[in-house]
């Protein structure tokens, strides 16, 4: 079945498929969409979605939603996920399961409004203190927007971690055609309830990449939630052993399951020795770049980042195995760049192409940083 | 719990509190305990929600839901339990420093009148970080970061709330034996609930300034404060009435899918190009849209990019449309092969493109447009005969499209009106127009 949608649409769609049943968030462009698609709809499904006095209330009010149960997301811009930064830290702390859409505009600061940009990437990731770990999909188009809003959740709720679509202005805004009927509908997932009959510890991990059992407040237990270091209780905790082991387990929640949220997706040629490597919006362009490079003779491949982070070393590796030369396209100055460089062995060359005047890196433009024009 | 209740919400094994000889923060705590022992809630329909600060350091000693969040957030956590959950009873336990830098929220919930009820720890300083001023640190107030006296004019919380549409309002001081009785009453009130209780942080603020209780008393009169109940009264909470307000909607289908089957032919050589180029407020995009559904039934991919300023009303209105019979990945385009111009604003921007147009490209502009040069095909849209719809220019559009269609042949005019029929509340006046408008269309 297919149907013609915004990317807006798709992601409030995948919201309200993935269960869904509260939003918050502050009007901002190119976000506004998606808070009017949430306001309008969630009622429908007995859900509550609310403009919040700004974009610290509006993650602030997910937050604790989520831990009364909620299946929460928000959505902002550049200026509104600087605001978010330290209640992401705050929901990293307490193991929230939480949906962060960030409509990537062009930056620093106000910049382009109206303008896509990929340049929130790296801050994704590093734009809250302490430094660990969480979720964040790169969805390339308006059919992703609806899929990986949905495998969105359905991370959230199993990691019990920030996920953040790292979607632009260009996808939420722009129209296109989408194969509904071929979308894989993610089940809804139920957290991991805590026994009715315990002595609730609503941090207790049998092992460090375990995620902790969960009670709502409301619920049957008696919940207690910090944001401070805290023990197995939730009480704050300033022993070292226990400091010590839960700062461990916060990052090996995610690293020790890389394997199941990292996701890369390849388009191989036998004999290729030039690599493609883009993610979002780009990897539009890269797909056609491709189409046009094999056309004309050359040999190519492509890997689309869908996972920015955790960052799927294995399978850059094994892309980039037998790589002379490396492309990676992205609308900033060499972010993800520098995840590849790393990656690569000294005798591949790595190359950047890079658009920061608000337009898109067209097919054009990759082809000739290749050669191949 | 007992038959008799709780004797207590405290967890004895954590007492005594961390809380300096003297200090206010105890004497309170110890009164809300008093309190709830009274009310008796469910420990587990309540949560103790703290900010940060020497008053942060309270939800531990109570065997109640905690959340302790970050500093000046915590009446947005409690706000956020209460939307979820219209069942919950939050008690913000908060600094005056919280209120500082979080007072934003304060008035937000106060005049969503929110079920909420915030205990204002107001000890005139922050405690935790060394007695540096807060908001209520009152005029000459001396603290580390005031040596000289404070020059900035204290906040009245109480006041401020009150005034914006809080419904249990007090200020009291924590040597008040009555305090428990005031908090009773706010944690009963339906709605948003503060009680101001001004204390003594018996490590900076007491020495810095030979500060006692009896000071208290005499800076409240000093600064014409009253205390006691300020504001009692009852108005709708706000969790409750958007509970009540979804239900209006509740079993409507949320975002039903809008299927566009393949049911009509195209005649679409291959991947084509279009620009719409318009004012802004004149539906282009509506227009443009349309056509992209068309294109979706008739059995092809559709992609559409718009453009136009923030002020929504003024300037141009482009839409770019990509049309393929296959799967349309990158959605930018080179060179536009059909070009609709319907307006100076929409000239100016698709000027810049007319250079690069090829000599199979198709420009239609409307008839009063100074005539352009390009190098392909030129057609001029003229609306004139197209009676009532003539001067609305929000029908141009649309009728455009609909002439660009009868002149090209690339999709059934039907497909269009298929497409205009799935909004129902604009489908006849669309339908209309791009009848109205057939004919419009002509060499140039
Ligand atoms: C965003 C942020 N800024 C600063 C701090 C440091 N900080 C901790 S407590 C505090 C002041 C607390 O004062 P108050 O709310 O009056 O509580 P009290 O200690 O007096 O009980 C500050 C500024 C912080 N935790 N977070
Ligand atoms: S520093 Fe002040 S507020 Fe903190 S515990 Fe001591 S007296 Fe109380
Ligand atoms: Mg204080």
């Amino acid at each position: 079945m297919r149907e013609f949608m915004t990317g807006a649409e798709a992601i409030a769609r995948g919201a309200i498929h993935a269960g869904c049943d509260f939003f918050a968030g502050y009007p901002i462009t190119p976000a506004t969409p998606i808070l009017l698609h949430m306001v309008r709809e969630l009622p429908k499904v007995g859900g509550v979605a609310i403009q919040g006095e700004d974009e610290i209330a509006s993650i602030g009010f997910c937050i604790s939603a989520a831990m009364t149960g909620a299946r929460a997301m928000t959505a902002t811009s550049g200026p509104g996920i600087s605001l978010y930064s330290e209640n992401i830290g705050l929901a990293i702390m307490g193991e929230v399961p939480l949906v962060i859409v960030d409509c990537q505009r062009m930056g620093p600061a106000t910049g382009g409004a109206t303008t896509t940009a990929q340049g929130d990437i790296q801050f994704l990731r590093w734009g809250t203190s302490g430094g660990y770990p969480l979720i964040v999909l790169a969805p390339t188009c308006v059919q992703d927007c609806y899929s990986l809003t949905m495998q969105a959740f359905d991370l959230a709720e199993r990691f019990r971690v920030p996920v953040l679509l790292a979607t632009d202005k260009e996808t939420v805004l722009a129209s296109a055609t989408v194969d509904t009927a071929s979308l894989k509908k993610v089940p809804v997932r139920e957290r991991k309830p805590a026994p009715e009959d315990w002595d609730f510890m609503p941090y207790r991990v049998e092992a460090l990449e375990a995620i902790p059992t969960f009670s709502p407040f409301g619920g049957k237990h008696i919940l207690r939630f910090t944001t401070s270091s805290h023990d197995e209780y939730g009480y704050l905790s300033k022993d070292p052993i226990t400091v010590d082991r839960l700062n461990r387990h916060l990052a090996a929640k995610i690293d020790s399951h890389v394997d199941e949220i990292a996701r890369l997706d390849l388009d191989a040629q036998e004999g290729a020795d030039t690599l493609l490597i883009s993610y979002g919006i780009t990897a539009r362009a890269t797909k056609e770049a491709l189409l046009a490079w094999r056309e004309r003779g050359g040999k190519v491949s492509s890997a689309t980042v869908i996972s920015l982070w955790p960052v799927p070393e294995k399978a850059l590796l094994e892309a980039m195995a037998g790589m002379k030369r490396i492309l990676v396209a992205e609308l900033n100055l060499g972010q993800y760049r520098r995840e590849i460089e790393r990656l690569a062995r000294d005798d591949q060359e790595v190359v950047g192409i890079h658009r920061v005047d608000g337009d898109l890196i067209a097919p054009a433009q990759i082809l000739e940083r290749g050669g191949m024009r | 719990m007992s038959d008799q209740g709780l004797a207590t919400y405290l967890n004895e094994s954590m007492l005594p509190y961390p809380f300096c000889p003297g200090c206010g923060h105890g004497p309170i705590l110890d009164q809300l305990n008093k309190a709830l022992v009274e009310l008796q809630l469910d420990p587990r329909k309540m949560v103790i929600v703290t900010d940060i600060g020497c008053c942060g350091l309270s939800d531990r000693f109570f065997n109640t839901n905690a959340f302790h969040g970050l500093h000046g957030r915590s009446v947005t956590y409690a706000s956020g339990i209460k939307l979820a959950n219209p069942d919950m009873k939050p008690i913000v336990l908060i600094g005056d420093g919280g209120c500082g830098i979080g007072g934003h929220h304060l008035i937000n919930a106060a005049r969503r009148n929110i079920g909420v009820t915030v205990l204002v720890f107001n000890n005139l300083n922050y405690g935790m970080t060394g007695g540096e001023h807060s908001v209520t640190t009152p005029m000459g107030g001396v603290t580390s970061t005031t040596r000289q006296g404070n020059l900035e004019r204290p906040l009245d919380i109480a006041s401020t709330v009150a005034l914006n549409g809080a419904s249990f309002v007090a200020r009291t001081t924590s040597f008040d034996k009555q305090l428990s009785d005031l908090i009773v009453r706010a944690i009963r009130n339906e709605g948003f609930s503060l009680i101001d209780i001004w204390e003594l942080c018996t490590s900076y603020y007491v020495p810095f300034n030979r500060f006692s209780r009896k000071s208290l008393e005499t800076t409240m009169t000093e600064l014409n404060l009253a205390s006691g109940v300020l504001k009692d009264e009852t108005r709708p909470e706000y969790s409750r009435t958007l509970q009540e307000r979804a239900k209006e909607r509740s079993g409507e289908p949320a975002m039903p899918p809008v299927p566009l089957e393949p049911s009509f032919s195209h005649a679409l050589p291959r991947r084509m190009s279009f620009v719409f180029a318009g004012a802004a407020g004149t539906r282009v995009g509506t227009a443009a849209s349309a056509f992209c559904r068309a294109a979706v039934l008739s059995g092809l991919w559709a992609s559409m990019r718009q453009d136009y300023p923030v002020t929504v009303k003024k300037g141009h209105s482009v839409a770019v449309v990509i049309l393929s019979t296959e799967e349309i990945f990158f959605t930018g385009i080179e060179a536009p092969d059909v070009v609709v111009i319907l307006s100076p604003e929409g000239l100016k921007k698709a000027q810049t493109r007319l250079p690069s147009l090829g000599s199979e490209a198709v420009v239609y502009t409307h008839a009063t447009l100074a005539p352009i040069e390009v190098p392909g095909r030129k057609m001029e849209l003229d609306f004139s005969q197209a009676g009532k719809h003539a001067m609305r220019k929000e029908f141009w559009p649309i009728m455009a499209v609909g002439e660009v269609l009868r002149d090209l042949g690339i999709l059934e005019l039907d497909a269009l009106c298929e497409a205009l029929k799935m909004q129902p509340a604009y489908a006849e006046a669309n339908l209309a127009a791009v009848e109205a408008g057939r004919g419009a269309a002509r060499p140039g």
